[in-house]
């Protein structure tokens, strides 16, 4: 088990390492200049070198590699270009909405995909099964910028019963913030809701056909009790790892959900962010994201391989 | 459903307050970058802060018209190289320190250092030496007479800063102006309070939020559901018949200095050919691209200059839309079946929309032009900086810059003795006929020349509360001045 | 069954539709008619006009063109890399290509991946090859890893040692008995793959990075017609359904096809 742990442990060392000469690479290459974007038409030449000076622009790739990376190490992650506020500052600021937004978009997931899950398995067949899947089918199916639309349409400018978007702050209160949330943690929790839904009826059906199901059933249990007391708990192992594959999806993928509700979140910051060439900011977001999927990664994977030790060979 | 019941009851309408509200919220698609308008170009800059919280020695007033600012008075001495300018008395920064001519000549002399930030740095070219004279006196003097000094200095690149907090304005800005900054909630709002010291004629409202909203869609439903009291740049102009049709609503249809053009890089073959270039301008139906593109909001042009100034000329008969003519005209140059070419477009509707509308018309007379769809990041760095792009539309929104086109180095690529001949010594004319005669003559030469193909003026199009008085109807300069506004019960 | 004929039937509807708009469309998409504009659904024009005058219901089986040929070649880009660099790492399994393979796919899936393809794009500009290639990318890990584990299961049969025996060697194996019997499972995640290309390729043009006008997309229609929804919503509702309905068809595709051609994978899909 050490020597695996061990040899994971490179492997995440590696992976970042190359995760953030990508990132930093990949950044490096897109064309068009910060301070040119600042300062406009009309600059003059030593304007714009003054401020490149300024930003740190005027040093070479590998050094800026480099202060990059220390920086971040440090838990610096630079002065924003076009902000000119810390990036740190920035992220922890945006985190404040992206982060409620996946939880509030999951749990909603979740509250959906349980008892959907569970009543098509237990009816396994009837016509509610086939009502609930070809409801998630129609869910997996529906793009989620498309269903925001709608939602704002109807929910926002005809019945009036949400803001149209943006976010009052959470000092305006725990509900105003939630309500501001509301309207996109539905368009993000569809999608999941379905997919998680999905996939708790198989699992569901298949821990149904094991051996200590069918001794359960043979003890006098009915279908839903065992249901409950013996295969949900046998088939929430991959339920959680694809609700852990869902957060991180959803605390990254919810750009365009948060443009359509212009939400100052994650998401969005980058997306201006890459608008406006404020490249320390892109840089910095992508590579937190991409070291929290790995870490998460990592952590799943000795988990398992700490209950299951056939997988420790694997590597 | 409990939770929608409550949510249903609390998003009620609150019955009508019988007292005036004092606040506003304000929208605005572009987040401005930073607030400090000396260091940065953002239009959206000066939309939040130009007359709100920062002031000039001159300013804009919502006519157009350059009025006094933080400067009483002036006077100019007769060979037209010293101007003195006589300052407020009892005028304060936000932080309290006292305004004096010693910010003047720091601010001044900030912009004209080496190493000075500012994105119109050239405003100040013409500037020898800014000194105080007393406490409340200040004297520029000039290399050269300038009949736009007092223009120039009402640019938000040229308003008074405190040294003592130069360096922080960029997200903590202190002026002098009717409102104080309070808060900045980075990718969301700025917050602004009343300056209760104010110098001047005080602002009526106690706060004002700008909100930013970049998708038009977002926009749309802002107001509509009430999140928002105004929107002085409405971005959507097709939504613009729905807001009329509701008593909710004002529409505030204005002018801007925005002279929305196709420009041609003048440099690059087939377009150094003067044919080839007026070929396209008799391919583009100048009205169906208002009509398509801005829904019909927009004035069609004929040359670089704004129809509301006093000193425009009419010529947009000048090339009429004849697509037959336009064939014949690129036959004659040369290419009788056209040609292929790429047309950049950044990220405004108005070039979006109206890029596409032009590449059908090209179409139509054989010039094959393809769309590239640019940020303005890239738009800035290729075709601005590098001069590499064949076509691109764009609104040229300085107020008064037909100047542009006396500039060899500019990226039409043009050059153009005649009009550089007839435009310097511009300013040094102190009569306003002659000037208007000189103005016109540009005119008329940069559209013979057929630089570019000249589209529409863009139009201001808001969108308010009905209720709300005071806002600007016209944008002679990017400012959204909130000093006069209120609400009516 | 039924999913399997429902999917079909879909996904025919779509794909015959984007054949047919190569030699046939009711009205020409690339000439604007302003005066025409924003006709709601009526006998000329089926679903409308937008708000150019430009005919939806030709958009849309051109904007099918589109989704379906950026759906398609991402799906091409993941199998033409994915697969080959799973069979490698299973037939070198537990060596150091093996780990650094299956590595490299962590790496790839921890990339938020529609921020890269708005990278890609940035870098590159805005374009239907681009938009393939950023969904591509992302196909890769995909398939890669599906094939390794279904060709780690295989190198342990009967018949593949039979070959060993006979002295062929891994690559010879990997292509030779190796993966004929992946086809049925390939075609399975390649329909699934096909369905979230399409998706991707839709959100892609919503924000403007797909394919350029004048060419038509299902993505960059929805976009344009966001502003104008509520008094011309046929404009909107019409790509929206175009979207739902292609992925419907191709989801039942898979999920017949799966039932079809290999019982025992039923329901493990997710």
């Amino acid at each position: 088990m050490y020597r695996y742990a061990l040899s994971r442990l490179v492997s995440l060392g590696l992976s970042l390492i190359v995760a953030s000469v990508v990132v930093f690479a990949a950044i490096e290459i897109v064309p068009g200049d910060p301070a040119t974007y600042m300062l406009g038409l009309n600059a003059t030449p030593e304007a714009l070198e003054a401020l490149r000076r300024d930003l740190g622009l005027d040093a070479g790739p590998i050094d800026r590699y480099a202060a990059w990376v220390t920086g971040m190490l440090r838990g610096d992650f630079g002065v924003s270009y076009t902000y000119r506020t810390p990036v740190a500052d920035m992220i922890a600021d945006r985190m404040w909405i992206s982060l409620p937004l996946a939880l509030y978009a999951l749990s909603l997931s979740i509250l959906i995909a349980f008892p959907a899950g569970v009543i098509a398995a237990s009816r396994r067949g009837s016509g509610v099964d086939a009502g609930l899947m070809g409801a998630t089918q129609l869910g997996v199916a529906v793009p989620n910028f498309w269903f925001a639309m709608l939602l704002v349409l109807v929910f926002a400018v005809n019945l009036r019963w949400f803001s149209a978007g943006g976010f009052p702050g959470w000092d305006e209160g725990l509900f105003a913030g939630l309500k501001a949330l509301t309207l996109p943690a539905i368009a993000l929790a569809l999608p999941q809701a379905s997919i998680l839904a999905r996939v708790l009826r198989s699992a569901l059906l298949d821990t149904l056909n094991e051996d200590f199901i069918r001794t359960a059933r043979a003890k006098g249990l009915t279908r839903g009790q065992t249901l409950r007391r013996h295969a949900l708990r046998n088939a929430l192992i991959p339920v959680l790892t694809i609700i852990g594959l869902q957060f991180s999806f959803l605390l990254a993928g919810a750009i365009i959900i948060e443009n359509v509700f212009f939400l100052p979140g994650l998401g969005r910051l980058v997306f201006q962010a890459i608008a406006a060439r404020d490249l320390i900011v892109v840089e910095s977001v992508v590579m937190l994201l991409v070291v929290a999927v790995i870490l998460v990664t990592f952590a799943v994977d000795l988990a398992y391989a700490a209950v299951d030790p056939r997988l420790r060979r694997r590597a | 459903m409990k939770h929608f019941l409550i949510a249903l009851l609390l998003a009620l309408p609150a019955a009508p307050t019988l007292a005036a509200r004092s606040d506003v919220i304000v929208g605005m698609q572009l987040e401005p970058p930073i607030l400090d308008p000396t260091a940065g170009a953002a239009a959206a800059i000066d939309e939040v802060v130009y007359a709100n919280v920062f002031e000039g020695l001159t300013r804009i007033g919502s006519d157009g018209a350059v009025v006094s600012g933080l400067a009483a008075s002036w006077e100019v001495a007769p060979d037209g190289l010293s101007w003195v300018f006589r300052l407020r008395e009892g005028v304060t920064f936000h932080d309290g320190l006292p305004f004096s001519a010693e910010d003047v000549v720091f601010s001044f002399d900030r912009a004209m250092a080496d190493d000075s930030l500012n994105a119109q740095k050239a405003l100040f070219d013409g500037i020898n030496e800014v000194t105080a004279i007393d406490d409340l006196t200040v004297e520029i003097g000039l290399d050269a007479p300038n009949g736009s000094l007092l223009f120039d200095l009402a640019w938000g690149d040229a308003v008074i800063v405190s040294p003592a907090t130069a360096d922080t304005n960029a997200t903590r800005p202190v002026g002098t102006g009717p409102f104080q900054f309070s808060e900045w909630v980075q990718g969301d709002r700025v917050e602004l309070v009343r300056n209760l010291a104010y110098w001047g004629t005080p602002a009526r409202l106690d706060t004002a939020t700008f909100k930013f909203i970049a998708d038009p869609t977002a926009a749309f439903a802002a107001m509509m559901a009430g999140d928002i009291d105004a929107f002085p740049n409405f971005p959507a102009p097709e939504n613009l018949a729905q807001f009329k049709a509701d008593p909710r609503f004002q529409v505030l249809i204005g002018s801007t200095e925005g002279e929305t053009i196709l420009a041609i890089n003048n440099a690059r073959p087939p377009f150094d050919d003067i044919r080839v270039r007026r070929a396209l301008a008799l391919a583009v139906d100048r009205q169906a691209v208002i009509d398509g593109a801005m829904f019909g909001y927009g004035t069609p042009i004929g040359s670089h200059f704004a129809p509301h100034n006093p000193a425009y000329v009419d010529l947009t008969g000048q090339i009429p839309f004849d697509p037959a003519a336009a064939a014949a005209l690129l036959a004659d140059a040369g290419y009788p079946d056209g040609f292929e070419t790429t047309l950049a477009l950044p990220p405004p509707s108005y070039a979006r929309r109206g890029g596409e509308i032009i590449a059908s018309q090209l179409r139509a007379i054989g010039i094959e032009a393809r769309i590239v769809n640019v940020e303005w990041a890239q738009w800035l760095e290729q075709v601005f900086g590098s001069k590499d792009f064949d076509l691109t539309v764009i609104s040229h929104t300085e107020p008064m810059d037909i100047g542009i086109y006396a500039r060899d180095d500019y990226y039409f690529g043009h050059h153009d003795p005649v009009l550089q001949a007839l435009l310097t010594g511009l300013n040094t004319i102190t009569d306003e006929d002659d000037r208007i005669a000189v103005l016109r003559a540009a005119q008329k030469q940069v559209a013979d020349e057929v630089v570019n193909v000249f589209l529409f003026q863009l139009a201001k199009t808001g969108v308010a509360d009905a209720r709300l008085e005071g806002l600007w109807l016209n944008s002679p300069t990017q400012a959204t001045d909130l000093t006069a506004v209120s609400w009516s019960e | 069954m039924r999913s399997l004929w429902i999917g079909m039937a879909l996904a025919g509807v779509f794909g015959l539709g984007a054949l047919v708009s190569f030699v046939w469309t009711p009205f020409d998409t690339a000439a604007l008619d302003i005066a025409a504009r924003l006709q709601a659904p009526n006998a000329a024009h089926w679903f409308g006009t937008d708000h150019f005058g430009r005919d939806v219901f030709s958009m849309i089986l051109q904007g099918a063109r589109v989704s379906l040929a950026v759906a398609l070649l991402a799906v091409g880009i993941g199998m033409g890399l994915g697969v080959p660099l799973g069979l490698m790492a299973a037939a070198a399994s537990g060596s150091l290509l093996d780990e650094v393979v299956m590595r490299a796919n962590d790496l790839v899936f921890a990339f938020p991946a529609l921020l890269i393809a708005i990278l890609i794009t940035a870098s590159f500009g805005p374009s239907a090859s681009n938009a393939i290639i950023a969904i591509g990318i992302f196909n890769v890990p995909v398939f890669a890893r599906l094939t390794r584990g279904a060709a780690l299961s295989l190198w342990r049969r009967d018949f593949i040692l039979a070959a060993r025996v006979a002295g062929k060697s891994r690559i010879r194996i990997s292509v030779e008995h190796i993966l004929p019997n992946l086809g049925n499972l390939l075609i399975v995640q390649g329909t699934i793959q096909f369905s979230l290309g399409i998706l991707a390729e839709a959100a892609l043009s919503y924000v403007g990075l797909g394919a350029q006008p004048p060419t038509p997309s299902w993505g960059r229609m929805l976009s344009e017609s966001q502003t104008m929804i509520a008094f011309a919503p046929w404009l909107a509702l019409f790509p929206g359904f175009a979207i739902l309905l292609s992925v419907l068809g191709l989801n039942l595709l898979g999920d017949g096809l799966r039932d079809l051609l290999d019982p025992r994978l039923r329901r493990a899909r997710q």
